[in-house]
């Protein structure tokens, strides 16, 4: 558990090779976007949305569902154009040169990209040789799923790990490999307390040693350093009446508990 | 490169392990030209005169069931995603996907195709050369597929909509690979037709990265 937080551990071997920076001593915006227009299939999700980070800092993404969080989750990741607007990295546009920006982060998203044929550590070892252009050692792979609990199940096929088992592979692969940025999308779906511990812990380490951290959930995580980024409060006006409208009418309809679930993949 | 062997290998490994879309190409395949001599009936004249067309078009048709999960399973599970912001330029992953995709359906296609024409009665020189035309051919075959495969990536009933795509494209492919076979078959040379395939591929190989790879881009927004 102690040596597994990637960038501290893995750095000096494969940072070179993803042109990973050493931890930021000067406090300063690292990463920012300005003015960001979301746009999905004819809707207008956002508007004129910033945001800025410094080394170690955590922005939390808040909002109900469909207030697209994970759009701007894939936006950050260079996964999806914004309609308007740029992301920096060091005062320059991130799109002028994706491919680092690209080796820089890690992206969790709501599908695990997990192949149920492979075993769990044949899976890890895929995501992670593909990022890092190398084949990683057993022990780092090992490291990994050890810091989540799921070291016992290396062998298996991931075909037999549960919804939460699946996270948590996909969280282990953030740890395989050292990365500035995290992507994170709801992350603490399906996990249970212990693996919500391990995640907060794997994240205070991370943003100790200079990393950045962007988590879009719902439930409470006490975070260092938190900023909370609402979203709602870039939905423009006409498109936020009808969000509250679906969701009172959801709520009308289920009672009031089936309200707070909405939709969620 | 090592994430281009990666892809290749992981492709490869999975296969394997389930068994699935390479054998079943491969069965197809063998019943599909089986099912010819059963219905033109044994008389050897038309078998042989039939042979090298029979085999090919079924060739193509194997070729054609294994492209529809080519990326699909991929794009279901979220793969795409990850593999979209790994260092690899999408071109080196699709042509990864190709390699995979021959080894797994053209390489043993390459296999069984001589035994199946010597069923069929072809007469040996044809054979060599019949063997040279399909090396030559199914790379096409599978670059070709590709475009096909990226474009209906996340389409509904994809696999009829990639068939009817696909399939006019493969025409140049028969009938140049028909054609190198018949040559040789009536004692004339069989190069022009093997270099127009060679041509082929090396037209389709760059087309296929390049399209796929625009078709995918557009599929990930």
């Amino acid at each position: 558990m102690d040596d597994t937080h990637p960038p501290s551990d893995t750095s000096q071997e494969v940072g070179v090779a993803i042109g990973a920076k050493k931890p930021q001593k000067k406090v300063g915006v690292l990463f920012a976007g300005r003015g960001l227009v979301c746009v999905r299939g004819g809707r207008t999700v956002f508007v004129g949305l910033d945001f800025a980070l410094e080394p170690g800092d955590a922005l939390v993404l808040m909002g109900p569902n469909g207030s697209g969080k994970s759009s701007l989750l894939r936006i950050m990741a260079g996964l999806l154009k914004p309609a308007e607007g740029d992301l920096l990295w060091h005062g320059y546009a991130v799109e002028d040169d994706a491919r680092s920006h690209y080796a820089r982060q890690h992206y969790v998203g709501h599908l695990d990209g997990l192949k149920v044929a492979m075993t769990v550590s044949e899976n890890l070892s895929f995501w992670t040789g593909l990022r890092m252009g190398a084949v990683p050692s057993a022990s780092s792979v090992r490291n990994a799923l050890s810091a989540f609990g799921l070291d016992c199940l290396a062998d298996f096929p991931a075909r037999i790990l549960s919804a939460g088992q699946k996270r948590r592979l996909s969280l282990a692969r953030v740890l395989a490999s050292p990365a500035d940025l995290w992507l994170l999308d709801e992350p603490t779906v399906a996990l249970d307390r212990d693996s919500v511990a391990a995640l907060k812990q794997a994240i205070a380490h991370h943003q100790q040693h200079g990393g950045m951290v962007v988590i879009a959930t719902h439930s409470e995580m006490a975070l260092d350093r938190a900023r909370p980024l609402h979203l709602d409060r870039f939905v423009p006006a006409s498109e936020l009446a009808e969000l509250q409208e679906d969701a009172a009418t959801v709520l009308r309809k289920n009672g009031h508990k089936a309200g707070k679930k909405g939709r969620r993949l | 490169m090592t994430g281009f062997w990666l892809i290749v290998h992981r492709d490869v490994v999975m296969a394997w392990r389930q068994g699935g879309d390479g054998l079943m190409a491969i069965m197809f395949f063998l019943i599909t030209v089986t099912l010819f001599p059963l219905g033109v009936g044994p008389e050897s004249g038309i078998l042989a005169r039939i042979g090298a067309a029979v085999v090919w078009v079924a060739a193509l048709l194997a070729t054609l069931l294994s492209l529809e999960r080519m990326f699909q399973t991929d794009f279901e599970d979220g793969s795409f995603d990850l593999i979209a912001i790994a260092p690899l330029p999408l071109e080196a992953v699709v042509l990864a996907k190709c390699m995979a995709n021959w080894l797994l359906t053209g390489a043993p296609l390459l296999l069984t195709a001589p035994i199946l024409a010597m069923m069929l009665h072809m007469d040996r020189e044809g054979l060599a050369i019949f063997v040279v035309a399909m090396a030559l051919g199914t790379p096409s075959l599978v670059f070709i597929g590709a475009i096909g495969a990226a474009l209906t990536v996340g389409a509904r009933r994809g696999g009829v909509l990639l068939t009817l795509l696909v399939l006019p494209l493969y025409i140049p492919v028969l009938i140049f690979g028909v054609g190198a076979v018949e040559a040789a078959v009536t004692g004339q040379s069989a190069q022009p037709h093997l270099l127009v395939l060679g041509g082929l591929l090396l037209g389709t190989l760059p087309l296929g990265l390049w399209a796929s790879t625009t078709a995918l881009k557009q599929a990930l927004e």
